[in-house]
């Protein structure tokens, strides 16, 4: 399908500036709790990478999320937003440049999709004619069709559909940072995956630093460059999902990922991420190839229908990489039978 | 026919009935204009606090249960015979529908679209003349129209202290034993009524939100 409208808006995502974040030391008593929501949290989240809040309810996730665009301050600690603590920037002004998207997704049911999507360019004073060019280009980026929603208002949307609004609106700015607050939360299950895949390849396509909250084990293994895993307001590890699986900190975090199941793992881990990347350019020589995006579960699928012990990894019909079944098999053995 | 009477008594008396409807609608509007003006601001204060929200309902109330009769005699000590003290005793009648409904209108505002308001860089103006104000609206209005109603019809009460309107139609006809003439008033005191209702009614569907 051809969107050729979309071509601008990735070319200006691609800007060499992304956001990144570092948590120092952060804390979040409330005054009238007697425990820390979140208790001692340092940790970074580098420039355009997809870094998931994972924990059960109550872990403070979302308070350590609602810290980033000052919506909670932190009773001690600090956060920097590219090397500039935020305490020290004007609260609006930071949250303008940030992007927002909550579960219950906050659309202003007296504004259409348009005029939703038109919040933050207004509030930063762009002229009509661009606001309406980059209201349309976002509903097509998360594919709804600008004719025909522009002038609907929230109430005639789908669950799925609000979302899909609140993630344009949350994009409007063109925000390097972009935070998520269980966004596929109160989403059934069939959408969820779909707005998932969508995620997926709006990570691929749109340059952003982007910080998730999930209590979703399966969504977080999904979508995330890395997890940070809470538990009672602390780190209890910050890892990939493939380390994650295979190098649990503790029985929690094996019990939280579901560590002993190998494929549902399997199904879970990204064959980006297990691969071993191609360090030259490398010609594709046999018709055996797995997509960079492909689960593990599929790679095996490919590998016990060949036979082969080794598979090509291709991206947009590009080697990047080589999967060996032996990696595959080193990865099951991690989990006690 | 009494109808016909009461009809042709309108008819006969045409530049008195104007007169008394031009001094019923300024009763009704110098209440409602310090009713709103008073209780709309003060009810998306007292929304924003529970101990402030509570104290203003039940004021409000207390306010409700006196006798609108009741209030026009105790004014007239202070202000006498006049506009004035049935102004005073109508705006009294105007102030709890509206400020009830407007405290309950900022506090029905769904606490994710303030938080979607605020993570999105709205001040505290914005979010109030962009988001929240817009909401409330149509509950604002419900309660502008319950109080406009109940001023209209009791704006009739005027005519006992001599602060004249519609009521005087009334208070001669009771007086003169000719319901005719009492109809004048009564009529006239209730279509006013339902055009204000059907009018504001309107006003507060185009406010709302579809949904």
């Amino acid at each position: 399908m051809a969107q050729p409208s979309i071509r601008p808006i990735i070319a200006n995502w691609l800007q060499p500036l992304v956001s990144r974040l570092a948590f120092q030391h952060v804390s979040k008593t409330f005054p009238s709790a007697s425990h820390a929501a979140v208790h001692d949290c340092t940790f970074e989240v580098a420039a355009a990478s997809f870094v998931v809040l994972l924990g059960p309810s109550g872990c403070g996730k979302t308070t350590l999320l609602k810290m980033v665009n000052r919506l909670l301050e932190p009773s001690a600690g600090e956060i920097f937003l590219d090397g500039k603590n935020i305490h020290a920037m004007d609260a609006t002004a930071l949250r303008r440049q940030i992007g927002y998207v909550i579960q219950q997704v906050g659309l202003f049911p007296h504004l259409t999709v348009a005029q939703n999507i038109a919040v933050v360019p207004e509030l930063l004073g762009w002229t009509k004619a661009r606001i309406a060019a980059r209201t349309d280009e976002l509903l097509e980026l998360v594919k709804l069709d600008p004719e025909q929603y522009r002038a609907r208002y929230p109430a005639q949307l789908s669950g799925g559909q609000q979302q899909r609004v609140g993630l344009a609106r949350a994009l409007a700015a063109d925000p390097q940072l972009l935070l998520m607050d269980e966004p596929f939360g109160a989403i059934d299950a069939i959408t969820r995956a779909s707005l998932q895949d969508e995620m997926l390849r709006l990570k691929n396509a749109i340059s952003k630093t982007i910080l998730f909250v999930t209590h979703d084990v399966e969504e977080a293994l999904r979508l995330a460059d890395k997890i940070v895993v809470l538990r009672a307001g602390e780190v209890v590890q910050y890892d990939t999902p493939h380390a994650l699986l295979t190098q649990p900190a503790n029985e929690f975090v094996r019990a939280l990922i579901g560590a002993d199941d190998t494929m549902r793992q399997l199904a879970l881990v990204r064959v980006a991420e297990v691969m071993q990347p191609f360090t030259h350019a490398v010609e594709l020589d046999n018709a055996l190839t797995l997509s960079a995006d492909d689960n593990l579960r599929v790679a095996l699928s490919k590998f016990l229908a060949s036979g082969a012990t080794t598979l090509t990894v291709v991206q947009d019909q590009t080697p990047v990489g080589i999967i060996r079944f032996d990696q595959i098999r080193a990865l099951s053995k991690h989990a006690p039978s | 026919m009494i109808l016909l009477d009461a009809f042709q008594y309108a008819l006969a008396h045409t530049d008195e009935w104007l007169g008394a409807l031009e001094q019923h609608l300024l009763l009704v509007a110098v209440a409602l204009t310090i009713g709103i003006g008073v209780c709309v601001p003060l009810g998306a204060l007292t929304a924003r606090s529970r101990a402030a929200s509570l104290s203003a309902i039940n004021a409000a109330n207390g306010l409700r249960v006196i006798p609108s009769l009741a209030i026009l005699f105790l004014a007239l000590p202070y202000f006498g015979l006049s506009f004035t003290a049935a102004a005073l005793a109508l705006t009294l009648l105007a102030l709890p529908p509206i400020l009830i409904n407007t405290d309950a209108a900022f506090r029905g505002i769904a606490p994710a679209i303030q938080e979607a308001a605020r993570g999105m860089g709205m001040n505290s103006r914005q979010m109030l003349w962009r988001v929240e104000f817009p909401l409330a609206l149509p509950v604002i209005l419900a309660g502008i129209r319950i109080a406009t109603v109940e001023v209209i019809a009791s704006a009739t009460l005027a005519a006992f202290i001599g602060a004249g309107g519609l009521g005087i139609y009334i208070t001669r006809g009771f007086a003169l034993y000719d319901n005719s003439i009492l109809l004048v008033g009564a009529i006239s005191v209730a279509l006013l009524a339902l055009s204000a209702e059907i009018i504001l009614g309107a006003l507060e569907r185009l406010t709302r939100a579809p949904h």
